[in-house]
């Protein structure tokens, strides 16, 4: 057996799309969190230009996180990207106008004096920062529950959802818990950056939001016995051209809990999501600023990897025509798109995370008023 | 088909990518002059060239911005809005567009806030290091985004897989070296660097004129005139370069921005003016170069560049061959053993978006009467009054910006004279040609490019989302409105800074006393 046969690379793509969405949710989350936290942890101009400040130098090169993961969908899982984004279009529209508010947020606040202009400001940041959080959760949520899409021969798709039919309880609770777990991770990051009394607000918010990001959590794993889930049934090829047509598979209750029991170690996954959250919690309340954002990575990739190890080897389920649903087995891109793009990151990813390194370490220290004043470049 | 979702589809794609437009050229051009201001600092150690890469960064920043921001909405939009077109080209087209974000757009988005933060914190050295790194890196950024560009007008490098109803990569390297995304990637990149030659003269032309920051913007002019020549003579001779490509695979194309209807005896003519008449296949009043189109498009004097109708009764050819290659490939999709299908497929598989073409007409295709097949066929020629125009349009701008900068350089930088007043009223007026030509360069390329989004292999037609053109009239709108608020407030500051001047940022805005809304963690919890 290969190494780098169709059927490992399909399980390398898989393994990699997990690691920038992680990577998205550790970096870039933290800004989301951070602006989320940005009108209620500064109560004057000069706080909340500090929060500001903690993402100001950052979150360009945090946000290509974002950009990479959704060109990683493009080139190794075509179909998942025309599905999801076409599928959720409005959903996506507005995530898209809340992305673009957030930089643009960043860069004009501080221009302008005016305190309507920076209050304005400050409320579309943290629509900025909530916004994007809620929704790409509820769409896990969705993902999970299956969504209403087939394909004709051609591989058209036939959508039959609308964009209210996506805010159903359960896809719902999983915004939620994105929405909390991003609070508890720019909360931790504020704790190592932001001076005080800014950091010591946003303490007691992130434990508040740890605690609430695991009872909502461990709330969605009792809720997830009670949904259909998917299995594929009988023999399913691993390395045959990618055709998401007529796959064999049932919508059974409870499916998304069956590989735990098949590969117990998997559990590791939503324990990791609940201790982090509780060390996160704890790290806060006793000011180990550090090994609070550290348990919040943790709790992050552990919830991040719940949702993914459930479902594997499912990416977006079809409820309409569960034979068309998309898998780690169907939905890939050819194999040598998917050894070159592997090539492209196994070179390029160490390089980005060495110069994300060195920019950090540059930028070390907490941000201060006096510090703010000082930088003309401050936001 | 739904014939409005399309169209929506295609004004949003186009509005945007164009809204986005506005603001790359200007980072491309002024981050290489940042690095270029900032070298001479650390050369010379003259504290007025860092003032200057200070103060050109805060223009660049604000510009920036919104690059980036307006840069997510084009990504999302393959997916959101042409959810067939990824589904039906992502393995190859996804891959540079990957690459971009992991090998440059990182590099640069990572290192723009160093350039921004890190004055107190980095040596000269390391500073210097950073923002040249940044100005590569937006260059590198521009290099993949044209490949995957190129790819579209020339797609090299792939083959049609029937088991998974796609275009499949068999060739990484044929895609990066695409001859037609190398050329365009140098005339773009050269064109950003005129808009941000341009706008540093008109800018510092300003100051000149309002008799202040003389000796700043004199170094600036310098700078950006120097620089500006360069670049405006590397985006003619490159756009050449392009017009000897487009000739080779977009033939049509090039057909049409000439209003050529039919091949002339070679060297053909190029028609520098003329009224482009659809009905009748002529050009009125047309004033005709002898030999000139004939030279450029094919290097040589003897190779004949076909003219519309030729190129029309070719695709006729191809449509037929696609119609087989269609027929073939609904066998195979039923029945993958099928052998004899595959063959036929195989063999006019690089036809069968000709084939699609009739999808317009007939969801059978293989069932298109002749007459259907010559309408399809006239389909393939692009709007030729619009392209005809927009080309020269462009070109012109491109020969009065030539005789712009070579003034600028011989008479202005070379003395580090202030120049005339009319010189800097010149300048000024100059500001907006850049952006219009970039406008029009891209309305060629892409509009030329129609009816494909992949030339020859998939119609823009099929290429849309499952979506209703309620879906896209809404984000349409929303689009709009958004944007034009984003681009009243991107002005605004603009302005504000241009006219606040370098001098005013030695110390940043006093922090305005004021009271927000306060909202206290204890009354939310």
């Amino acid at each position: 057996m290969n190494l780098l046969d169709y059927e490992n690379m399909r399980v390398i793509w898989w393994l990699l799309l997990g690691v920038l969405l992680i990577g998205f949710a550790i970096m870039d989350g933290f800004d989301l969190g951070t602006a989320i936290l940005h009108p209620f942890v500064g109560r004057n101009d000069a706080e909340r230009r500090i929060t500001l400040n903690t993402v100001g130098p950052v979150w360009e090169g945090n946000q290509v996180w974002l950009i990479l993961g959704a060109g990683a969908i493009f080139a190794a899982w075509p179909v998942i990207y025309a599905v999801a984004f076409s599928g959720f279009y409005l959903a996506m529209i507005v995530v898209l106008f809340a992305l673009i508010l957030r930089p643009v947020g960043f860069k004009y606040r501080s221009k302008m004096p005016g305190p309507r202009w920076r209050a304005t400001w400050d409320w579309l940041l943290f629509a900025g920062g909530s916004v994007p959080a809620l929704i790409l959760g509820v769409a896990v949520g969705n993902a999970l529950l299956g969504v209403p899409f087939r394909f004709d021969d051609t591989l058209r798709l036939d959508y039959e959802g609308t964009f209210f039919g996506l805010l159903r309880p359960f896809p719902l609770l999983c915004g939620l818990v994105s929405v909390a777990m991003l609070t508890m991770h720019g909360a931790t990051w504020l704790g190592i950056k932001a001076a005080e009394p800014v950091a010591g607000r946003a303490r007691k918010i992130g434990s508040f939001a740890a605690f609430a990001m695991v009872l909502l959590f461990a709330l969605g794993g009792f809720w997830v016995i009670r949904i259909d889930g998917y299995q594929t049934i009988g023999f399913y090829a691993h390395d045959l051209d990618s055709n998401p047509l007529g796959a064999s598979v049932a919508m059974v209750q409870g499916a998304w809990l069956s590989n735990y029991a098949r590969q117990p170690w998997m559990l590791l996954a939503p324990v990791i999501g609940i201790a982090g959250g509780l060390l996160a919690a704890w790290g806060l309340a006793q000011k180990h600023h550090g090994v609070a954002f550290a348990a919040s990575a943790l709790a992050l990739t552990g919830v991040i990897s719940t949702a993914g190890l459930s479902m594997f080897p499912f990416l977006l389920p079809s409820s309409l025509d569960p034979g068309s649903s998309l898998t780690v087995w169907n939905a890939s891109s050819s194999h040598l798109t998917l050894v070159i793009m592997l090539i492209a990151v196994v070179v390029f990813l160490p390089i980005v995370l060495a110069y994300t390194g060195f920019a950090y370490r540059v930028l070390r220290g907490r941000v201060t008023t006096e510090q703010v004043n000082r930088e003309r470049s401050s936001y | 088909m739904n014939d409005q979702l399309v169209e929506l589809s295609r004004i949003q794609f186009g509005l945007t990518a164009m809204y986005h437009f506005l603001f790359v050229p200007l980072t491309l051009g002024l981050s290489i002059l940042l690095a270029i201001m900032e070298s001479v600092y650390v050369m010379t150690g003259r504290p007025i060239w860092r003032d200057m890469t200070r103060y050109w960064g805060i223009l660049f920043g604000i510009n920036f911005a919104l690059g980036v921001a307006t840069g997510l909405t084009m990504e999302f939009q393959f997916g959101t809005n042409w959810a067939y077109y990824s589904q039906y080209v992502g393995d190859i087209f996804g891959v540079p567009l990957a690459i971009e974000g992991l090998s440059a757009f990182f590099l640069e988005a990572t290192l723009v806030g160093l350039f921004f933060f890190g004055w107190d914190r980095l040596s000269k050295l390391g500073h210097l290091v950073v923002t040249w790194a940044v100005g590569i890196a937006t260059n590198l950024s521009a290099l993949w985004i044209l490949i995957a560009n190129g790819w579209m007008q020339n797609p090299v490098g792939a083959h049609f897989n029937p088991n998974s109803m796609r275009m499949e990569l068999t060739s990484f390297r044929a895609v990066f070296f695409n001859p037609v995304a190398q050329a365009k990637f140098v005339h773009t990149v050269s064109a950003g660097y005129v808009t941000g030659a341009v706008f540093v003269m008109a800018v510092s032309a300003y100051f000149l004129l309002r008799g202040r920051n003389i000796e700043f913007a004199k170094r600036s002019m310098a700078v950006a005139a120097s620089f500006g020549l360069a670049a405006t003579l590397s985006v003619i001779v490159l756009g050449d370069e392009s017009g000897y490509t487009a000739s080779e695979n977009q033939k049509m194309k090039i057909a049409a921005i000439e209003a050529m209807w039919q091949t002339e005896p070679a060297p053909a003519s190029f028609t520098a003016f003329g009224f482009p008449d659809l009905k009748h296949h002529e050009t009125h009043m047309a004033v005709r170069v002898p030999w000139l189109l004939g030279l450029i498009a094919t290097r040589s004097y003897d190779t004949e560049v076909p003219g519309i109708e030729n190129l029309v009764a070719a695709a006729q050819n191809r449509i037929r061959s696609g119609m087989l290659a269609y027929g073939a490939l609904v066998q195979v999709r039923h029945d993958p053993a099928n052998q004899a299908a595959r063959a036929t497929l195989a063999a006019h598989a690089n036809d069968l978006g000709y084939g699609l073409l009739l999808k317009r007409y007939t969801a059978k295709v293989t069932d298109a009467t002749p007459a259907q097949i010559v309408q399809a066929s006239w389909d393939t020629v692009p709007n030729v009054p619009a392209l005809f125009w927009a080309f020269r349009f462009m070109v012109a701008i491109g020969i009065v910006l030539l005789g712009f900068f070579t003034y600028s350089f011989f008479s202005v930088s070379q003395h580090l004279k202030a120049g005339p007043k009319w010189f800097l009223y010149l300048a000024i007026c100059m500001l907006p040609l850049p952006w219009i030509s970039s406008e029009l360069g891209w309305f060629v390329a892409e509009n030329g490019r129609q009816p494909w989004t992949i030339d020859g292999v998939l119609p823009t037609f099929l290429s849309t989302s499952s979506i209703t053109a309620g879906d896209v009239w809404i984000s349409l709108i929303g689009f709009i409105v958004f944007y034009t608020t984003l681009a009243a407030v991107e002005m605004y500051l603009m302005v504000k800074y241009i006219r606040l001047g370098p001098d005013e940022h030695k110390s940043v805005e006093p922090m305005p006393v004021l009271t927000l809304p306060i909202i206290s963690p204890e009354s939310v919890l």
